[in-house]
């Protein structure tokens, strides 16, 4: 029963979204972006409500969100920590920041703490390429990492 | 005279701290009950000085950098807000050497004022282009920037003014510019200064191409790795349209122009022209074969001008002081100037933009003043993940698309990657192959299923089996991708590989050897 409820839920809130973007042109990824944004995912059952609303078939609208790494199936955690992992901070050691962050939270890369507290991934570029090695804590840019930045990190997201 | 406190909003300023400077600066100036006016500048680009804080004196600005939030009481007692002497003291940002140095053209504007003052933008220059363009012939404002010789910074390096040419020769009721700002490419930023520091030179550029091809509205497509740049984006075009600058009627023209900005989702491969335009129009971000060419069937099958922020940037100084002014700068094909981003292990890292022709020692040794690990340079990887790594033998070579690709290499989005001794290129190939697996669109074959091929065949190379002949293998492999693959993912990841391969042989040396050889 509260299953039935969320989905119906989870429809209605995606129906408002679709009417409120689908005047735009090309209005797909816009749409998921503001799903995400709306339930920090984009859920199972947001997919037929879109593909209903802009006169797509399911594969198609699956098609789309499977290919995007930003889209979600599942939530996150309550902080997400991207470490960036390209070649400008590659040079600068990335490696071993990875290696350090992983080791002080417990989980890998695409994992999420147990206690829900963090999502780590990594990131191909955060564009911080002359203030590497580079992160991303909720949105907010952190350079130069060094291993008291990295134990600020760990503790802000634990506490 | 109130005076001003300039601290960059820019997000590698933000990354090393400016916020934090700025709070402090705050608190200090209530603390000591001092009224001063702090303005969040763009960034110059010198990040190795970043957060620069810059006051304006009565005899011009005087920067002060990197300044730590421990530093701001200090800085006050120095009497920093009539420019005294302290130990960040900096001088005059123009006569610092970084920047003394360079030839800002695109970037002329970009760290100076608040990046969303429309007033600021006007007062060094901003509309000027656009106020030309407005007046003269689509015809002739295409011709200006064909003459001009800029070509595309995106990295293909294609003339602008033919594909500008193309879309106003080819009829359509609908006709649109694409702003590529999908700028994924490891060690590049320039895309992302511009939109965060200067964004209304963007917005200029593209209401040009507007005006010069028929196009009635315009897209910008930014990485979703990019917020604050979205941000100053959305606001300018809505600062942009309350001017009069966009709208139905640009600048009081009969001309209207208007556009959106548009947030990607992750995906590396949408830097790629046609992949932008099939993930603009919401589906899978999969790259189309050419032709047809964007310029006649581009987004929803319409002409299409698909530009990257840089090439669009560039215009509006191309129509303010006409194309020979610009052409004037540059060598051999390569005309105008070209900002080059320095980054990774490097001492003097950030944006440099000069004129073409620099050789890749001088930028590397002199500008970017060797590495920040103080160990020698053993590699440099000119143009992003998808350029090759070029060893000290190869410093000779000129900044210069052709001279690049002489030498088997590109310049693409002018990104150089420095490394010092330290680095595995048996490593850095295999992670050019492991990235190109990871953001593959799945298209082409060679691409696809060669990248996950070629991770593991060098990983045997790693554990010293068949090295001669796994080799081998990795160079026909190379082969297929390279011919094989519509884009320059698929195409170009063999230049890493190769480059690495050719250059630096000794560590694809079989294990053991490589052991013995320590």
């Amino acid at each position: 029963m509260t299953m039935q409820a969320a989905s119906t839920e989870i429809a209605s809130r995606t129906a408002a979204i679709i009417d409120e973007m689908k005047g735009l042109e090309g209005p797909l990824l816009p749409i998921l972006h503001s799903i995400q944004e709306e339930f920090g995912h984009v859920p199972k059952d947001a997919l037929p409500v879109i593909a209903d609303g802009l006169n797509l078939s399911r594969a198609e609208v699956h098609g789309v969100v499977s290919f995007y790494h930003d889209f979600r199936a599942k939530p996150a955690g309550r902080h997400v920590l991207k470490l960036c992992q390209a070649e400008a901070c590659q040079s600068m050691g990335s490696d071993a920041v990875a290696a350090k962050v992983k080791q002080l939270l417990g989980i890998d890369f695409h994992e999420t703490a147990r206690d829900g507290s963090v999502t780590l991934e990594p990131v191909y570029c955060l564009g911080l390429c002359a203030c590497s090695p580079s992160a991303m804590l909720d949105g907010e840019v952190i350079g130069r990492l060094d291993d008291e930045k990295i134990e600020e990190i760990v503790a802000e997201v634990r506490s | 005279m109130i005076p001003r406190i300039y601290i960059p909003c820019d997000s590698g300023a933000i990354a090393l701290g400016a916020d934090k400077v700025a709070k402090a600066i705050e608190a200090e100036l209530k603390e000591r009950g001092v009224e001063a006016k702090i303005v969040r500048n763009g960034s110059r680009g010198a990040y190795f000085l970043e957060p620069m804080v810059e006051v304006a004196t009565e005899t011009g600005r005087v920067a002060y950098g990197p300044v730590k939030p421990s530093d701001v009481k200090s800085l006050f007692d120095s009497g920093f807000l009539k420019g005294g002497h302290h130990k960040r003291w900096l001088g005059a940002p123009d006569r610092i050497p970084f920047f003394a140095k360079q030839t800002r053209l695109t970037f002329a504007r970009c760290g100076i004022n608040d990046p969303l003052s429309l007033d600021a933008y006007k007062s060094l220059g901003g509309l000027r282009g656009l106020q030309n363009a407005v007046a003269m012939a689509p015809a002739d404002v295409v011709s200006q920037v064909t003459e001009s010789g800029l070509r595309g910074r995106g990295g293909a390096g294609f003339p602008t003014g033919i594909k500008w040419k193309t879309v106003l020769d080819t009829a359509g009721a609908q006709k649109y510019i694409v702003c590529n700002a999908d700028e994924g490419d490891s060690a590049t930023f320039a895309d992302r200064m511009i939109m965060e520091g200067d964004p209304f030179v963007l917005i200029e550029g593209m209401a040009i191409a507007g005006l010069a091809t028929g196009a009635t509205k315009g897209f910008v497509y930014i990485r979703s790795e990019y917020p604050h740049a979205v941000a100053t984006m959305n606001r300018a075009v809505a600062i942009a349209r309350q001017a009069g600058v966009l709208g139905v009627n640009v600048l009081g023209s009969p001309n209207a122009f208007d556009m959106e900005i548009r947030v990607g989702a992750g995906a590396y491969v949408c830097g790629e022209e046609t992949s932008l335009l099939n993930s603009l129009e919401g589906k899978r971000g999969v790259v189309r074969a050419k032709p047809p060419l964007p310029a006649i069937q581009g987004l929803f099958g319409k002409p299409t001008v698909i530009n990257n922020v840089i090439s669009l940037a560039s215009v509006p100084i191309i129509m303010d002081k006409g194309a020979a002014y610009y052409k004037d700068f540059g060598m051999g094909r390569s005309r105008g100037t070209i900002p080059i981003q320095i980054a990774g292990n490097v001492k003097n890292g950030g944006l440099f933009e000069t004129a073409f022709g620099l050789t890749l020692g001088e930028i590397v040794d002199e500008i970017g003043g060797g590495t920040a690990s103080g160990r020698p340079v053993k590699a440099v990887q000119v143009g992003g993940p998808l350029g090759a790594y070029f060893p000290r033998a190869l410093f000779d070579t000129p900044f210069d698309y052709e001279e690049f690709a002489k030498r088997d290499g590109l310049i693409g989005h002018a990104g150089i990657t420095v490394f010092d001794d330290t680095a595995d290129m048996l490593k850095q190939a295999r992670f050019a192959m492991e990235f190109c697996a990871i953001e593959s669109c799945g298209k082409c074959t060679p691409c696809r299923i060669g990248s996950t091929r070629g991770v593991e065949v060098l990983d045997k190379v790693a554990a010293g089996i068949e090295a001669e002949k796994n080799l081998a293998l990795v160079t026909d492999l190379c082969n297929t991708m390279k011919f094989g693959s519509l884009c320059a993912l698929g195409g170009f990841t063999p230049y890493p590989v190769m480059s690495s391969i050719t250059h630096f042989p000794e560590d694809f040396k079989p294990a053991p050897a490589r052991v013995a050889a320590e």
